[in-house]
């Protein structure tokens, strides 16, 4: 069911939405740059994410026995693909890409995706340590991703909708951030896991030599990276919506605040990093099962119960 | 008429790559192939303005195919899949039947006298296809739910190799728990 608010855009206006995609995965990686740099009281940081990708743009690039190339590359390339489609149901503003009624399963079935992407990743090098990085990514993944589904489920119930749009313009006055805050918390927990970031990088661990990206090199390694930047930076941008009240804000016009917010958004992700240790994927499953999983149950349920006495 | 060739050729690839599964020669390439075979189908169902049923079809084909990964790497073959292996057996019966099936549906596709339309499609086409399916038999689902989780629950407790008494001692007193596998929960 198209919204009216929102008006759908030509097709060629993705390109925008891919050079804004870009430009926050560019001011994502600064960010960790400087953080990085500061942790370090290294100068320049900012600038290390082009120093890095102009090194990894003239390196060799490495081959392994036997590698299975074609899965291999389809790993690493897909990441940004990925972020790319994820970013189409987002409306930014009142204008919109792709005006899809269920905007949120798309998401979901997208962040699924690179369940499959990490794994290849890992299996396509032909090396043990990728390997066993690409298993646990899946290992996390069993573990993150039922309250992350759970978590997207709280707006859409509240929203009595499936549409992105739909469940922005559901927020009127009232955040879903501040009475559904379990699920925005689990939420942004799940986008930090399929990006691979921060308590969710032992799959690229350096205890297990780099781990699925262990054999990435040159450009490959570069789009694989660049890829998980730019997944936090559709996570964040599917925040703005789902929990954060779309464009809703006072002076400035929708399309801004959305990008405000999902700056800010992607800022706290990127900081977190280095502020929270590494699950381990062994234990995390126990807590995402007895603990994570029954608190997005319990938070679905009050959401359920207040829309409900809403009538 | 470029939606019946996008239609038609989003079969044609979930066919290839279904019948890529037998061709290939390493199981996560045979596991990834399927999964394929079941996103071109998905995106087919979005065709049919079924959105929900076509995406959560990928959503969930891709994810029970990327658990399928490991396990069929783990489980199959002599070698635990990490080499190179056949995707087929039994060959000549497979064709047999093969063929048998294929005649017998294309068959079945040609002779029937395919009724014609009659009345208009609902407006939400999912909530009709959920009425159709469901509506009359929502009692027996309510019913069949907790039976078959009450199933699965009983059948893990059944085949596991250790018990709550191996855990927390003859007492069940034993805090924490005696694991082989470390938990997270501090229990």
């Amino acid at each position: 069911m198209p919204d009216e608010a929102l008006r759908t855009l030509a097709p060629a206006w993705s390109a925008v939405a891919l050079l804004i995609l870009g430009a926050l995965t560019v001011a994502a990686s600064m960010l960790d740059g400087v953080l990085a740099a500061r942790s370090h009281g290294a100068p320049n940081g900012a600038v290390r994410p082009f120093g890095e990708a102009a090194r990894l743009m003239r390196q060799r690039r490495r081959t392994t026995v036997e590698a299975d190339t074609l899965l291999w590359r389809t790993g690493g390339a897909g990441l940004l693909v990925v972020a790319a489609l994820m970013v189409t149901v987002v409306p930014l503003g009142r204008w919109t890409l792709f005006d899809l009624d269920v905007g949120v399963v798309w998401f979901n079935a997208l962040d699924v995706v690179v369940w499959a992407l990490v794994w290849l990743t890992g299996w396509g090098a032909n090396s043990a340590h990728s390997l066993v990085g690409g298993y646990r990514f899946l290992a996390h993944g069993l573990g993150y991703e039922l309250p992350l589904m759970f978590a997207l489920v709280c707006p859409a119930i509240a929203a009595t909708s499936l549409n992105v749009g739909r469940v922005a313009a559901a927020q009127d006055g009232l955040w879903f951030a501040v009475w559904m805050p379990v699920a925005f918390v689990l939420f942004l927990l799940g986008v930090v896991a399929f990006s691979v970031w921060g308590p969710f990088s032992p799959a690229i661990g350096s205890d297990i030599a780099g781990g699925a990206r262990a054999e990435l090199s040159g450009v490959d390694r570069l789009v694989f990276e660049a890829g998980r930047y730019a997944l936090l930076a559709a996570g964040a941008a599917f925040a703005v919506p789902m929990f954060l009240g779309g464009g809703a804000g006072p002076l400035l016009p929708g399309w801004l605040w959305t990008l405000v917010k999902t700056l800010v958004v992607l800022g706290l992700l990127v900081w977190l990093r280095r502020r929270v240790p590494a699950a381990r994927p062994d234990t995390f499953m126990e807590v995402g099962w007895l603990v994570l999983l029954p608190a997005a149950l319990l938070q679905t349920l009050v959401v359920a119960v207040v829309v409900v006495g809403r009538g | 008429m470029s939606m019946a060739v996008g239609f038609g050729l989003l079969g044609l690839l979930a066919v290839l790559s279904g019948a890529a599964v037998f061709w290939v020669n390493s199981m996560a390439r045979a596991t990834y192939a399927l999964a394929l075979s079941f996103v071109a189908v998905g995106l087919q169902v979005l065709f049919l303005q079924q959105n929900y049923v076509g995406v959560v079809t990928i959503l969930m084909m891709v994810m029970e195919m990327a658990i399928m990964a490991v396990y069929m790497v783990m489980f199959m073959g002599m070698n635990p899949a990490l080499m190179p292996m056949s995707m087929v057996h039994s060959n000549k019966a497979a064709l047999g039947i093969a063929v048998a099936t294929f005649l017998a549906l294309a068959a079945g596709v040609l002779l029937i006298d395919w009724p014609t339309r009659r009345g208009t499609p609902a407006p939400d086409v999912t909530a009709a296809l959920g009425d159709a399916l469901m509506g009359s038999k929502m009692l027996v689902m309510v019913v069949t739910s907790p039976v078959m989780v009450a199933t699965i629950v009983a059948g893990i407790s059944l085949a596991q190799h250790r018990t709550r008494y191996d855990r927390f001692g003859d007492d069940l007193t034993q805090r924490p728990s005696h694991d082989t596998q470390p938990g997270g929960g501090g229990r």
